[in-house]
């Protein structure tokens, strides 16, 4: 079972909150010298297994070892005098201060009890150089761009740690010049011996960086491969589940009936959001939409509701021109949004299931066309009993409710403004069995009503299921409309894999 | 409603206040004594409501503002820019309507000032009301060119010191404000969305609330209620005080919010308890003038008053806080 | 420039022309005299600017200062005039008395995780009141020792005089700028008003420092406090009061980020030095009337902080708020 090589490892890791078991025996080993990718969607524990290892939560289950040795992580400070150092998607550390101080902080040279700010910025320039990174120490961080900033984390991860290195989705937020730095700065570490961990959703920079990689999903361990026995399409598959080939088509009949267009987006995107697309959505269907996170696809969930506005483009709601500038356009117009990010987003916590039911109806009629609280009650009741809420009392905070009542209230909210249009983003992400089998219902039942519906969903069987047509998005692009039979989850899949350098796998 | 007064009699902060009522009682025996004299009722209990009014009017202002997740700092110094307006303009020769709506005018527009900052320019909300907090004096002493302006117009004060069915008039016109302004934001869909708002205010956006008219709106409704404050106080001293007039009551005024069961991370909130909150202060105050303690004991029982708060709502006493934390049924409840 | 080096710039730019305008139109305010009397006259407000700055760089306010200021005055005078201890000693004990309510109150902001102006707010109702209960009159100080300070003077040429108190705060400013630019502490100091979760995963001692920074605020009010006994001699509960809201408007103005992280003590001495001018002037100036100051202040206040809105505005990370109303 102990495999001498690894020199931090994870065994039959298991974390639960609440009913809900994020991390189910999960095994995990990383050898220095190597860039380990792990992989999964969001939910599927990638992030709580980082945050074991790094000493941010401890396991309910199973343990870690470093150098084949069992340890306890209290925190992530107690992590790096195990010698491992994490860097965030984010950068955690202090645009305020100056580069040389951000590298250094509470281990500052001193002199007569002062820092010596010589000395720091010597060492500072030393340090960057192996990093090929000439910048000036006693710049203040905020000023450089996200790449050098990452940089600089990296380099005060591994001064102070110098065994492993997690990359936590260092590349979201950086252009492809820039990723190339990164990879650079990487190689140059792995080099050195290193054991990285490394976090994204870019399957090329999966394959451009890994040796080996580790794929999760719904908690469980998927597989560790080794990656230059995978092709792209095999990464996709491990990623989204089930042995997928097989899988039927859908049985959804495209309505095709020009009459019934609902609306037509032509060109449209925003910079910085998503390549202009186009796209035409008929009353009573529902268009799937397809993609790995980070691909555009919620993004374009954005800006279609208003959320973030389109900046080129036109669109027609009923064959009308209309411009959406701002969320109250869009529900004026019949757009409804669930979006991913439920707590964040999505629910108003302390208020009550009846308050977040109503609130989006009580927001279109405005301020003093007030539902009064029968009304309420009856509107609450009525989708509470559709939707089949289970809440002890309408009256009760939303934050008590489970994820998936959470989503049914929120869908609800939407439901009782009568849309037109209703744009649901991961509506069944992280949510039990009985509440994504109901939300599923309500899609084909809406569908059949005659609303039309965009839903952005990583599980493929599941958009198969309901969706007329499949668009594919990758790269903040869509790249793929699929109809009829088209539509199975092999192609989707190729789809999302295909990559513009290469070969279709 | 109806069905809820029952409830509404056996929450913490009116149990609170029947408290110090009757420590106050112990204290003093006569406390509860009440007279009539020449057409109004005189005693230690009617005090509390007569005294008690101006940081009641502020804490109905303040409560939608710390319902949003904000704060206004600036209300004690609107009082006495209002203050100041009222009493010149009435030394000028006009005429005590005319006098009162261009204080109450002058102090909407503070309160919109300090909207446009917060919801407009994005400016924290603690920050951008510290700007008329230090302001606001030297504007009012603008006004009254430094002196107490003094005036012996009746109908002026009859505002402050009048009397309405027995009850002092500053007492009624904090019960009607309170009731209106109840009415306005619960009858309206205006309370719902500053809880919205104050609760998550990106959720509230996606879900079509249009949170920047709204914060603008609260801070008016604020400064509004700092304005009618202000009067009060000057109608009460039959003299604007640039300098005292209002002074730190923007910080009672914040206590009575919070010790009415509103969060200072915004959400729930409740009118009807600050004023209760409001009431407590009060009685506290005048429960240490009668029963013979000096009146600088008030600011340490206020200090006390507050740590309590914070022992009882902070995480590490947990959820045995339930104590001053809205039961969210009533809360919820129209 | 560095971006934070900006509102310093223009604070300091702004104190030059005005004092220029000044002195073209009243030649008098250049002169020893009065550049010595702005050292002395705000000595009280500007040792407590030092420690409102810390303050307000770790993303915190001390509204108690007026408050601990006035406690001090009273708590010293009681002790020289009343138990008839030698000032040393009653200093000692002053500070001693402050370093413990503001460590206290820096451990309720840190453990209770309530917002700093809530718990400086009891600590101000605490103080004032607590010196209220002492007495609540002026109470004078005659001591030797106090008319032996006063007379600590170093005559300038042209008639000025350098008092005690003036280089006292002067020497203040110089050691708060050391702690803050130059010791692990003042980076922490720092770190915590950028981001205290970076702060926290960085390894700073969070708990430690918040007590530390309150600490240090209230040590410094005192400090003021004892000065302003100095300056007034007497000890008196309502000394003092609102002149948080001058301490926070001069390290404002002096340049520091209100919403925390940046900023400079020398910056909050300009502050200080601003403030001055504009009462000196219009003390000069003799039609115009006290109130001025504060409009003035509030006027500078307002646009430094929207100065900083603009300049800082890509770094504030702002609540998503999608809707233009």
């Amino acid at each position: 079972m102990a495999d001498n090589n690894y020199v931090l490892e994870a065994r039959g890791v298991l974390k639960i909150f609440g009913n809900h078991v994020a991390l189910d025996g999960v095994d995990f080993g990383l050898r220095s010298g190597e860039v380990h990718a792990l992989l999964g969607e969001n939910g599927a524990g990638k992030s709580t297994l980082i945050k074991i290892l790094t000493g941010a939560y401890q396991p309910d289950g199973g343990g870690i070892y470093v150098d084949g040795a069992k340890v306890s992580l209290d925190n992530p400070l107690h992590a790096q005098t195990f010698g491992i150092g994490t860097v965030y998607q984010e950068v955690n550390l202090l645009p305020n201060r100056s580069v040389a101080e951000n590298l250094f902080l509470g281990h500052q040279p001193r002199r007569f009890g002062f820092v010596d700010f010589r000395k720091m910025e010597a060492d500072a320039r030393a340090l960057l150089a192996i990093y090929d990174l000439h910048i000036d120490p006693a710049s203040e961080l905020g000023t450089h761009s996200v790449a050098v900033q990452q940089i600089v984390a990296i380099a005060r991860a591994v001064q102070l740690s110098g065994k492993v290195l997690i990359l936590d989705e260092p590349t979201a937020s950086l252009d492809r010049n820039e990723v190339e730095r990164l990879f650079e700065v990487v190689r140059g570490l792995k080099a050195r011996g290193l054991a990285i961990i490394f976090i994204t959703h870019f399957l090329d920079q999966v394959f451009a960086l890994a040796d080996r990689v580790t794929v999760l999903r719904n908690g469980k361990l998927v597989d560790t491969r080794q990656l230059d026995a995978l092709s792209r399409t095999d990464v996709v598959r491990l990623m989204l589940g089930k042995d997928i080939a097989f899988s039927g088509a859908t049985d959804v009949e495209p309505s095709e009936n020009p009459d019934e267009v609902l609306l037509e987006f032509k060109g449209y995107g925003r910079k910085r959001g998503v390549l202009p697309f186009d796209l035409t959505i008929h009353k009573g269907e529902v268009v799937g939409v397809a993609g790995l996170l980070g691909s555009g696809r919620t993004e374009m969930a954005r800006i279609m509701f208003g959320a973030d506005p389109a900046d080129q483009g036109t669109l027609s709601v009923n064959g009308k021109p209309t411009a959406i500038r701002k969320t109250t356009d869009a529900i004026k117009h019949g757009f409804g949004f669930c979006p991913e990010d439920r707590k964040a987003e999505g629910i108003l916590g302390d208020l009550s299931v009846r308050e977040n039911i109503v609130i989006a109806l009580q927001g279109k009629l405005g301020w003093f066309k007030a539902l009064n609280r029968d009304e309420q009650l009856e509107i609450a009741g009525r989708f509470g009993e559709a939707m089949d809420i289970r809440a002890a009392s309408l009256d009760m905070p939303v934050k008590l409710l489970s994820g998936g009542n959470q989503q049914k209230v929120i869908l609800s909210r939407w439901l009782a403004t009568d849309p037109a249009f209703l744009i649901l983003d991961e509506p069944t992400r992280g949510i039990d069995v009985g509440a994504h089998a109901e939300i599923v219902r309500t899609i084909n039942r809406l569908r059949e009503d005659g609303m039309a519906m965009l839903v952005i969903s990583s599980e493929l069987d599941e958009v198969v299921a309901y969706s007329s047509r499949i668009v594919v998005m990758r790269d903040r692009e869509m790249v793929a409309e699929l109809r009829g039979k088209n539509i199975n989850p092999g192609v989707i899949v190729q789809a999302i894999a295909n990559h513009p350098d290469e070969a279709v796998a | 409603m109806k069905r809820l007064h029952l409830e509404r009699l056996a929450n913490p902060q009116l149990l609170a206040l029947v408290a110090v009522l009757l420590i106050n009682w112990a204290l003093f025996p006569n406390f509860f004594r009440i007279s009539w004299q020449d057409g109004r009722l005189f005693g230690s209990f009617i005090d509390v409501l007569n005294r008690g009014a101006p940081v009641a009017i502020l804490a109905i202002g303040m409560t939608g503002v710390i319902a949003t997740k904000g704060v206004d700092l600036s209300v004690g110094a609107i009082m006495a820019v209002c203050g100041a307006v009222a009493a010149t303009m009435v030394v000028a020769g006009y005429p005590t309507p005319i006098a009162v709506v261009a204080a109450l005018a002058v102090g909407i527009a503070c309160g919109l000032w300090n909207g446009f900052l917060v919801a407009i320019l994005d400016i924290q909300p603690i920050v951008a009301t510290l700007v008329l907090m230090v302001a606001g004096r030297g504007i009012a002493q603008l006004i009254t060119e430094g002196s107490i302006v003094t005036f012996n117009e009746p109908s002026l004060i009859f505002i402050g010191t009048g009397s309405f069915l027995g009850f002092p008039m500053a007492a009624v016109i904090a019960l009607v404000l309170m009731i209106l302004v109840t009415l306005l934001v619960r009858r309206t869909a205006i309370g719902l969305f500053i809880q919205a708002i104050g609760v998550n205010r990106a959720a509230a956006s996606l879900a079509g609330i249009h949170s920047r008219m709204l914060l603008v709106l609260v801070y008016a409704l604020s400064g509004f209620c700092a304005a009618i404050a202000g009067i009060i106080v000057a109608a009460d001293i039959r003299g604007a005080d640039a300098n005292n007039s209002g002074l730190w009551l923007e910080l009672d005024a914040i206590l009575a919010v919070v010790i009415g069961g509103t969060s200072l991370l915004g959400g729930k909130f409740s009118i009807p308890l600050a004023v209760v909150g409001a009431l407590i202060i009060q009685a506290m105050n005048t429960g240490i003038l009668v029963s013979g303690f000096r009146p600088e004991f008030n600011l340490i029982v206020k200090a006390g008053m507050i740590i309590l708060i914070l022992m009882l709502q902070s995480p590490l006493v947990g959820n045995a806080a339930g104590f001053f934390k809205r039961d969210t049924r009533q809360a919820g409840s129209k | 420039m560095k971006r934070s080096l900006r509102p310093l710039a223009a604070t300091a730019v702004i104190f030059l022309i005005a004092y220029a305008l000044s002195v073209l139109q009243f030649p008098g305010m250049l002169s020893t005299r009065v550049l010595g009397n702005f050292l002395t006259d705000n000595a009280f407000l500007g040792i407590a600017a030092v420690g409102m700055t810390f303050v307000i760089i770790s993303g915190g306010i001390d509204l108690s200062v007026g408050a601990v200021i006035g406690f001090t005055g009273v708590l010293v005078a009681v002790l020289i005039s009343w138990m008839g201890l030698h000032p040393l000693a009653a200093f000692a004990i002053a500070l001693g008395v402050a370093a413990l309510f503001g460590g206290a109150m820096g451990a309720a902001i840190h453990y209770l995780q309530v917002p700093s102006f809530i718990v400086t707010l009891a600590g101000m109702f605490l103080a004032r009141g607590g010196a209220s209960v002492i007495t609540q009159d002026s109470v004078p100080i005659n001591h030797e020792f106090y008319a032996a300070i006063s007379g600590l003077i170093i005559r300038l040429p042209g008639g000025g005089r350098l008092s005690f108190i003036g280089l006292l705060m002067v020497a203040v400013f110089l050691v708060g700028a050391l702690l803050a630019h130059r010791t692990r502490f003042g980076s922490y100091v720092y770190a915590l008003g950028g981001n205290p979760v970076s702060a926290l995963l960085m390894g700073v001692p969070v708990a430690r420092t918040t007590v530390q920074i309150y600490m240090l605020s209230s040590v410094l009010a005192a400090l003021a406090g004892i000065v302003f006994s100095l300056y007034t001699s007497a000890g008196y509960p309502l000394a003092a009061v609102g002149v948080e809201l001058d301490a926070i408007s001069a390290v404002v103005i002096g340049g520091t980020l209100l919403t925390g992280g940046y900023g400079f003590v020398l910056g909050s001495f300009v502050g200080v030095m601003l403030l001055g001018l504009v009462q000196t002037y219009i003390i000069f100036d003799g039609t115009l009337s006290s109130w001025w100051t504060k409009i003035v202040i509030g006027v500078l206040l307002f646009l430094f902080i929207v100065l900083q809105r603009i300049i800082f505005a890509a770094s504030a990370p702002g609540e998503e708020s999608p809707e233009k109303v």
